[in-house]
């Protein structure tokens, strides 16, 4: 198997109005013809300029300034700009992030794919028109679009996320490139989606012999389908290796940090994640010797002052550590020590004290309007009649794709929506139709915390002003105590006190949800809804908030509720757990019981769609037909005409006419463990005893 | 925290804040590396100086007509001559200025704030109330405002006060529209919902939140609103619906000096038609250069 790209010390530079930014600094690789290459690293580390550099599809004022990118024998840096275009599409086809604005929303799809079917085809492969449109259907049919011909006329809106992704490869497949770099390409899909379109890349390396560089941040996502892994931090490659050896005996500090940072599916949920302390290096100022050095616990003096070559440990695995991690036999020295909390594993929550929050067949539907009189002519079901409690003290986890309604459950849970029906009682008082005068008191205890740092936080106020906000709303305290509160929550959630003097954008991602945290803090609240708390953050930065919540909840008795997409960040942090598809919950239980014995089928597809770090692919891989791993196929039905009876059916292996029919009651499967399906996983507790002891707690 | 921290005394968990000052330094950079702009700004110093510190200097009667000095060429008594009437045209252009520019920057402001009240108001309220108050804007919209305004100056008597009312009466429908816009949709962003999360009323997250977000819009609105009540001012006055004689304006001069314009008294043209062209250009530069500089603000949050 020959070298298909070689790329030697490449360097690029991006130019500044005040500093010269070295996004890649000396990045060597090595990607095989057939090859899945993971280039992995955080947000700024320099591996999507790797990639663009490759195609130079470079930002305003970046420039390759040195180094070589060879393809097949042929050197790419110093061709012409015409003949760098001929290589893009035909040699090396590229994949974005962003479904949505990649494609041009006024053509349609069949147009978009048969005019890079004809861009690409150059003259001894000329196309005409109707060649071009039938190889688009083709490439759709490869992809596995499913009814490929028919959605040629579609245009891109009318498409979902997942699908639009298979359209954005089937342009870039046009070609018929030897090379596809994938730049994210799932990291704005759902789990079940991920998995779909990363399977058909796998597929498709396999069926066209391609090598993919396959860009993330997600350690788990290159543990189950990179065949190289390439570490990136600060610019450079920390650590290179084949897959299964450099996850499993990871030599740089920086890997090791990154993997411990995850939470697992065998998380003990006492222990805290390992978090790395600071923030990535600012790399038009690079720190000198080890670039990690800063946040490395490990760093010596040596560190500091000299920079560490890549060294060879196992055939084709090297690293640039001058301490690494040390094997001894078959166990990992490893210095990253967690500290045990104090009580052990899970708390126990009280289920005999009275709920703080009771949620009774809640209904939320968005109403559909038309024509000039805004007429009624339908409704989006985004919550329908959901049901639970939340004890004091307890986290409660909601997760779901995208569509669900788990989000709307949230607002609603902090009176932002109305309900359409059904109750919410807090601390015995029914929130749902209470007004706003005699709400405003009650709100001090339920208070939100968003997912996107940068859209919470007001741009023009300083971070003091918006944290003695909500002080000032619920007059609490005279402007002295205020000032002393807001000293208070910034040591609180690790901030310095000067902090109250900045402004929101002058703090990085995981700075602003500190901020957002203590906001929400601010009230004292008891409960506090966290909507994606740490999806929009780097693994690092998301162990540094998931601890510093998990810290607070001891610390001052909260009660969450954290919605989060993620199953590892909700198993880690909840309870219990509540699943929820298409507006209703369809299993709820003990978080380790659902994420261990899932009951419906959904929760278990779920479950394995979620890729693992032990997960490996050789495990999962077998001899190419391997069993299918999730048992979700396409996509999350429209909340507008939900399917009858059991909505989940569309999607379900286990579906039979029944569940058109009949609409699936939630049924015990153990100590407050529910589930809402007709042939569920294994058998309901059914006899009076055993429901009896599901209900009782403490068994 | 609970890993072995480097400097767990010295170094907050949450990291250092890299401080680089507020929005409005990164603004001001912008705005001052524009050359109109700053052309803009000195256009619009030089004339409001001329005009409301010449007269301490040069001084003229702009109140009683002298015929027999009427329409003379400029001379060194009178460096841009005269006009029909004998008043001095450079004393003359300087009072014109005073009553443009007054009533150009009070139009503006007023329009303004009748326009962010209504656009604000119709924006956070939504639903019915927005509906007629915004269809109320098209209405007034639709008709032709120089109509109106010829017709309200004929039955109103003109003075400074009734010409600021009078523009402003159709000025504050663009701000109210520009305003609306923006409220809705600051009124979706989170740190909005926050506050309604912490039991804020609709008044304090109007004036602490959306019309704070919303004032760069104003502002660089408002640039423009100037320009354009100078130029209505100046379309008024020249139609002969301004200010009543003595008072002097640069339209009516304009108007008065087209009369002679095949007897060749440029001078009593050119002044006033380029003082209006300047004025106007200036503030629009200005106001160009607000609109990029404010860009600068939203690309960096």
């Amino acid at each position: 198997m020959g070298d298909l790209l070689d790329i030697r010390d490449l360097r690029t530079d991006i130019r500044g109005r005040r500093s010269v930014v070295h996004a890649v600094d000396g990045v060597s690789l090595t990607l095989g013809e057939g090859q899945i290459l993971g280039l992995v690293g955080e947000s700024g580390s320099g591996k999507t300029m790797t990639g663009m550099s490759i195609v130079r599809l470079l930002p305003p004022g970046g420039h390759i300034v040195g180094g070589s990118v060879v393809l097949g024998g042929q050197e790419l840096t110093s061709l012409s700009d015409e003949a760098m275009r001929q290589v893009r599409g035909n040699e090396i086809g590229v994949v974005f992030q962003d479904p949505m604005t990649s494609l041009n929303p006024t053509m349609t799809i069949g147009n978009q794919i048969a005019e890079s079917v004809r861009r690409h085809s150059g003259s001894s492969r000329g196309a005409s028109r109707g060649a071009a449109r039938e190889r688009a259907a083709e490439t759709l049919e490869l992809v596995g679009m499913p009814r490929a011909r028919e959605r040629l006329g579609n245009y891109p809106h009318q498409l979902s996320g997942g699908m639009r992704q298979r359209v954005m490869i089937a342009m870039a497949l046009a070609g018929e490139p030897r090379l596809l770099i994938a730049d994210e390409p799932t990291t704005a899909l759902d789990a079940t989606i991920q998995e779909q379109i990363l399977d058909l890349l796998e597929d498709l390396r396999t069926r066209l012999g391609m090598g993919i560089l396959l860009i993330t941040h997600d350690l788990a996502v290159i543990s189950r389908y990179a065949d190289q892994v390439a570490v990136m931090y600060a610019g450079r490659i920390v650590e290179t290796g084949p897959t299964g050896p450099l996850l499993r005996r990871m030599r740089h500090r920086y890997t090791e940090a990154l993997m411990a940072a995850v939470p697992r599916r065998d998380q003990d949920a006492g222990t805290d994640l390992y978090s790395i302390p600071g923030l990535p290096p600012d790399l038009s100022d690079p720190p000198v010797g080890c670039r990690f050095h800063p946040r490395c616990p490990n760093a010596g003096g040596d560190c500091r002052t000299a920079d560490p070559p890549l060294v060879t440990v196992a055939p084709g695995h090297q690293h640039a550590c001058l301490h690494p991690v040390a094997y001894r036999a078959e166990t990992a020295s490893s210095a990253l020590t967690l500290t045990e909390r104090s009580s052990d594993g899970r708390r126990s929550v009280d289920a005999r004290a009275a709920p703080l929050v009771e949620v009774h067949d809640l209904v939320k539907e968005y109403p559909i309007t038309a024509g000039l009189l805004q007429r009624r002519v339908g409704a989006v079901s985004a919550v329908a009649g959901v049901s639970f409690s939340i004890a004091p003290g307890e986290t409660f986890g909601l997760v779901g794709e995208s569509g669900c309604g788990k989000s709307t459950l949230g607002r609603a849970l902090v009176a932002l929506e109305k309900p359409t029906s059904g109750s919410i009682v807090f601390a015995g008082q029914d929130i749902t139709a209470m007004p706003a005068g005699e709400l405003r008191p009650i709100r001090r205890n339920l208070q939100l915390m968003f997912q996107d740092p940068y859209a919470s936080l007001d741009p023009r106020m300083r971070v003091g002003a918006i944290l003695r906000e909500p002080l000032a709303i619920q007059r609490i305290g005279s402007r002295r105590d205020q000032d002393r509160r807001v000293d208070g929550l910034l040591d609180e959630v690790g901030l310095r006190p000067s902090a109250a003097q900045s402004y929101p954008h002058e703090f990085s991602g995981g700075q602003r949800q500190r901020i957002g945290l203590a906001r929400a803090l601010a009230l004292e609240p008891k409960l506090v809804v966290a909507d994606e708390p740490v999806s929009a953050l780097d693994v690092s930065i998301q162990a540094q908030i998931l601890n510093l919540m998990r810290d607070l909840r001891e610390r001052l008795g909260l009660s969450y509720v954290i919605i989060s997409h993620d199953l590892a960040v909700v198993r880690y942090m909840a309870d219990r757990i509540g699943v929820m598809y298409l507006g209703k919950l369809v299993e709820i239980g003990p978080a380790t019981d659902v994420s261990d014995h899932p009951a419906h089928p959904y929760t278990e597809a779920l479950l394995r769609a979620v890729p693992d770090l032990e997960s490996t692919k050789r495990v999962s891989r077998g001899n190419g037909a391997g069993p299918a791993r999730s048992t979700v196929r396409g996509e999350l039905p429209s909340a507008i005409n939900p399917p009858s009876g059991c909505r989940f059916r569309t999607r379900c292996p286990r579906a039979q006419e029944l569940c058109a029919d009949v609409e699936p009651p939630l049924r015990p499967f153990g100590p407050h463990h529910l589930a809402a399906c007709h042939f569920p996983l294994r058998d309901p507790l059914s006899s009076a005893a055993d429901v009896h002891a599901a209900k009782s707690p403490g068994t | 925290m609970t890993a072995p921290s480097l400097d767990a005394l010295t170094l907050p968990q949450g990291g250092e804040v890299r401080a680089d000052g507020g929005l409005w330094r990164a603004m001001s950079r912008a705005f001052t590396a524009n050359r109109l702009a700053v052309l803009g700004i000195g256009l619009i110093v030089v004339i409001v100086l001329f005009c409301f510190l010449g007269p301490l200097i040069y001084h003229t009667d702009q109140v009683y007509t002298n015929l027999a000095a009427a329409n003379l060429p400029p001379s060194a008594a009178h460096p841009l001559g005269t006009d029909y009437l004998g008043y001095d045209e450079l004393g003359r252009l300087m009072a014109g200025g005073q009553s443009s520019i007054e009533v150009g920057l009070a139009a503006a402001v007023t329009a303004s704030a009748i326009g962010v009240i209504w656009g604000a108001l119709a924006g956070y309220a939504g639903g019915v109330l927005d509906t007629v108050m915004m269809r109320i804007v098209d209405v007034v919209l639709s008709i032709p405002g120089l109509f109106i305004l010829l017709f309200v100056a004929t039955i109103i008597p003109p003075t400074l006060g009734t010409m600021i009312a009078i523009i402003a009466l159709f000025a504050w429908l663009i701000p109210a529209r520009l305003v609306r816009g923006e409220v809705l949709s600051l009124r979706s962003r989170e740190y909005v919902q926050a506050v309604t999360v912490m039991g804020g009323r609709g008044p304090q997250i109007m004036l602490r939140h959306l019309i704070p977000n919303a004032v760069g819009v104003i502002v660089v609105q408002a640039t423009f609103q100037v320009a354009d009540a100078i130029l209505i001012f100046a379309v008024l006055s020249y139609l002969g619906f301004g200010l009543s004689a003595p008072a002097a304006s640069w339209g009516e001069m304009l108007s008065s000096g087209t009369a002679y314009l095949y007897d060749g008294y440029w001078w009593q043209i050119y002044p006033p038609g380029v003082a209006i062209l300047l004025i106007v250009l200036a503030f629009n530069f200005v106001g160009d250069a607000l609109r990029d500089a404010l860009d600068v603000r939203l690309r960096q949050t």
